[in-house]
């Protein structure tokens, strides 16, 4: 009775560690001084999927849409024991809000196929939207169910059709629903601790990459040797380019304000019935208070 | 997300000091090896492969181990009445964590699913698992005992068993003490009758303080030769966990909570012979000590790390007398005295370490290797036999002086935090109480001075240091300091030839004093061969040299004193025995 999953995961910069550099002096995000992480509710993701194979049986496949050094959270995903990563990278999918990604993911979840769920975390540390994984179960036209925080059971009736019965966190308690399969996940940070990497799979992946990231020689080479990732534009999932990139992106950004925090000495606030009265006023005029 | 790896630069550099890339060209050229698909692709590959690994060692050892620690030491394991042990719920998810990461098989050839590092990178790996839990190194580094299977068992045995500890399906004991054979294992009575009607052997006798006794393959020292009472007349035997054997007893310890340590009593358990008979202590169970020896320098490495980081820590935001504790001189220099310490152990530690990969090879290219001509192999069992000799002295020493040095360093640790130290408010205490062990199992230090002592008196400790100063430091501090080593290797010889010239008795009581000079000249040494390439490390030698030259003319001064009290006063000084009320 195996069950087939895909995780959607995604490259995020790490915004939870933000240093003095985090910033240009031109007030736009140094890329280079936030590393890039694997989005941390997706690994969470990712363990629910491996866990259900541990006790089911079944495939974990792995799909990322990002530019060709996302292939790290791919790897990352073999480490701790995927049997398939994907990696969708095309410059036609360039600036794609939540709707166009969304679009984009589910057409690639089409062409992987054969599936009983599709888990995501429930949200990236960039956007913070929790948008995507909803928007992905509306393209398939499958139930979903959010904020996963247990899988309690999983049955296959004669027939082939699958049900699974979910403990999901409300915020404010739980519930446990019933939802026919497929169907879509999104995964909460206390459903489960995510497995360390496998030695033995780091260093058999360790030099796996995708296509775009060498040249047609070194590709060649990689690829008789297995090391070759899967590279998919979006040709490869018949994906329509009108509902892709800036395009398919109907956010329109108001405005960019960069706000940067500048230190300008500090005020000494005796500390008497005057000086308080005095901070208090001052707050006012400021409409801090 | 912590990682006691990669914020560990002292045990990064070693993978430069010790030239790590041919530590992996010699466990590599072993065809033993077996095919994989995570075989390296060349020595770089090998070499990223082994920083990978540790990486992924420090990352559990930082975010599970040492976040289970706690627990662990205040709840412990239980005892069920059908003999059998339960592991405590966070051990359990600890060897879950370290079975998935791949860890179980660290040393193991590839053919059984293992890692196959050299025992350099072991060491480092049990290092860091030590820090995040002391006691859990216990189930870490009882990998020993895969590696006494591959080194010495039939191929059936190693078959049957090598690839489940690789997969985390089992782990072992070593079951050597008895009740009236601990340090003395040459009494073991444990008897191993083989009977004839079912083609076995079969186990009959008590075993005390096993280590992990509850684990799954118990290796097992009994008396096969009823007729032999010393140490010959024993044999090594691998028996799988059965109701043949039960757990009567989990002893109540002072500290490493998390290790069951067991009361083992065995019924006509069958068991397998382990290579030939009479040489399971003389042979199989010295080597077994041997790795295991350097497992405990490791532990004692990774444990005073824990807890010169906790006490570093404290003295810099603890402020009394309106300013930082750390600024007061004698907390700076317990600190500055801990942190050398650790790095002088280190230093000894893993040098050791490489020396017991190179003898390995040695060895293993003399016996295994048939196509190689004659006087290359002859060469190499020349190399093999020396290398055994220096390594017969540094791995009791580096026990020695890593676990004395452990000891040192928590108690400390707790000095610097004061009256928070002894609460257990702090992982402080729990550092110490773990600490207290590591100069008492595998061999206390008094017996790891008998083992190092006659490399000192019998001129490997001569040859080993002469090597070392036919280097000659461009920077003048260094070779200034160097020859503060020198003149201290010439008040050993001379402390040396005196005791030559005494009784037994005189050696045994001194020959610590001898080891402990020794070792620190060794130990000098290292670090001034790394300050060469670590400016950082110019200040750690010269500030080990510079501490222990005192101690060094202070005990040679003792050693040619002739003072003999302790034996020759023993009761006068002791008094009668203190009757029991």
């Amino acid at each position: 009775m195996a069950f087939n999953s895909i995780v959607c995961v995604k490259q995020v910069p790490d915004t939870a560690n933000v240093t003095a550099n985090a910033m240009t002096p031109e007030g736009t995000v140094n890329r280079g001084a936030l590393p890039a992480i694997f989005n941390p509710e997706d690994l969470h993701a990712l363990e629910t999927a491996l866990e259900i194979r541990d006790r089911w049986g079944g495939t974990v496949t792995v799909i990322s849409m990002g530019p060709p050094k996302a292939s790290e959270v791919l790897r990352a995903c073999l480490y701790r024991g995927a049997d398939r990563a994907i990696l969708i990278t095309d410059r036609r999918a360039a600036a794609s809000d939540t709707l166009a990604t969304s679009y984009i993911l589910s057409k690639a979840v089409e062409t992987v196929g054969n599936y009983d769920f599709v888990f995501c975390g429930r949200q990236a540390i960039d956007g913070d939207t929790a948008q995507t994984g909803p928007q992905i179960a509306e393209k398939l036209e499958v139930p979903q169910v959010t904020y996963l925080e247990e899988v309690l059971d999983l049955t296959r009736d004669s027939s082939g059709k699958g049900t699974a019965k979910l403990r999901r966190n409300t915020g404010n308690g739980w519930e446990i629903v019933e939802t026919q399969l497929p169907a879509l996940v999104t995964v909460v940070e206390t459903a489960n601790e995510p497995r360390p990497m496998a030695a033995k799979k780091v260093l058999r992946y360790k030099n796996m990459v995708v296509p775009a990231e060498v040249d047609e020689v070194k590709a060649q080479q990689l690829k008789e040797k297995g090391l070759l990732l899967e590279q998919w534009t979006l040709d490869d999932i018949h994906a329509d380019l009108e509902r892709c990139g800036l395009a398919g992106s109907p956010t329109k950004v108001f405005r960019i304000e960069s706000i940067i925090l500048t230190k300008g000495g500090y005020v000494a606030v005796p500390a008497t019935e005057e000086g308080i009265q005095n901070l208090v006023h001052e707050l006012i005029v400021d409409r801090t208070l | 997300m912590g990682n006691f790896y990669t914020d560990n630069e002292d045990i990064q550099s070693y993978f430069e000091i010790l030239d790590v890339r041919s530590l992996a060209e010699m466990v590599e050229d072993y065809a033993e090896n077996g095919d994989a698909d995570y075989v390296p692709e060349n020595l770089e590959d090998a070499v990223d492969g082994y920083r990978r690994i540790l990486e992924i060692v420090g990352q559990v050892a930082a975010e599970t181990l040492a976040k289970n620690a706690q627990q662990v030491d205040e709840e412990g394991n239980t005892l069920n009445p059908d003999g059998t042990v339960t592991l405590h719920p966070l051990v359990q998810e600890n060897l879950k964590r370290m079975t998935q990461a791949d860890m179980m098989g660290f040393t193991l050839p590839r053919r059984y699913g293992g890692l196959n590092c050299p025992t350099t990178i072991y060491t480092m790996a049990t290092e860091i698992v030590s820090r995040g839990d002391t006691s859990f190194m216990n189930m870490f580094g009882l990998q020993g005992i895969a590696e006494t299977i591959n080194a010495f068992a039939s191929q059936e045995i190693k078959d049957e068993t090598l690839s489940r500890f690789c997969r985390g399906e089992v782990t072992g004991a070593m079951v050597l003490t008895e009740p009236d054979a601990g340090s003395d294992l040459q009494a073991v009575r444990l008897r191993a009758d083989y009977d004839e009607a079912s083609g076995q052997w079969l186990l009959n006798g008590v075993k005390r303080f096993i280590t992990n006794g509850c684990g799954e393959i118990l290796l097992t020292l009994a008396r096969s030769e009823h007729e032999i009472s010393d140490g010959s007349g024993l044999s090594l035997f691998i028996s799988e966990r059965n109701e043949c054997v039960k757990v009567r007893h989990l002893e109540h310890k002072l500290g490493i909570h998390g290790s069951p340590t067991c009361e083992l009593v065995f019924t006509n358990c069958p068991a397998k012979l382990i290579g030939e008979r009479r040489r399971g202590l003389m042979t199989y169970v010295m080597a077994l000590m041997n790795g295991a020896r350097l497992g405990i320098a490791a532990q004692s490495l990774g444990t005073a790390e824990a807890a010169f980081r906790l006490a570093r820590t404290y003295a810099y935001t603890r402020h009394q007398f309106r300013a930082p504790i750390e600024v007061l001189p004698p907390v700076a220099e317990m600190l500055t005295d801990s942190k050398v310490s650790i790095e002088a152990a280190r230093a000894l530690a893993y040098e050791t370490a490489a020396v017991c990969d190179r003898e390995q090879y040695a060895l293993r290219l003399s016996e295994t290797v048939a196509e190689l001509p004659a006087d290359k192999a002859k060469k190499m069992k020349q190399l093999s036999r020396q290398l055994k000799r220096l390594n017969a002295m540094l791995t009791p020493m580096s026990k020695l002086y890593g676990s004395e040095m452990c000891n040192k360093v928590t108690y400390d640790a707790i000095q610097v935090l004061g009256g928070s130290g002894y609460m257990k408010d702090y992982a402080a205490e729990r550092y110490a109480r773990d600490a207290r062990i590591t100069n008492i199992y595998e061999g206390t230090s008094q017996l790891q001075v008998v083992a190092a002592i006659k490399g000192v008196t019998s001129g490997t400790f001569q040859n080993y240091v002469e090597e070392f100063e036919q280097t000659v430091f461009e920077d003048a501090e260094l070779e200034s300091l160097k020859k503060e080593l020198v003149c201290a290797k010439e008040k050993i010889l001379e402390a040396v030839t005196y005791v030559k010239g005494e009784s037994i008795t005189y050696v045994d009581l001194h020959a610590r004093r001898l080891v402990e000079m020794a070792m620190s000249v060794i130990i000098g040494h290292y670090l001034l061969k790394q300050a060469v390439k670590f400016p950082r490390k110019k200040v750690i030698a010269k500030y080990f040299i510079e501490r222990e030259m005192p101690k060094i003319e202070s005990a040679r001064l003792a050693v040619l004193s002739g003072n003999r009290m302790a034996v020759d006063h023993y009761l006068e000084i002791v008094g009668p025995v203190p009757e029991v009320e």
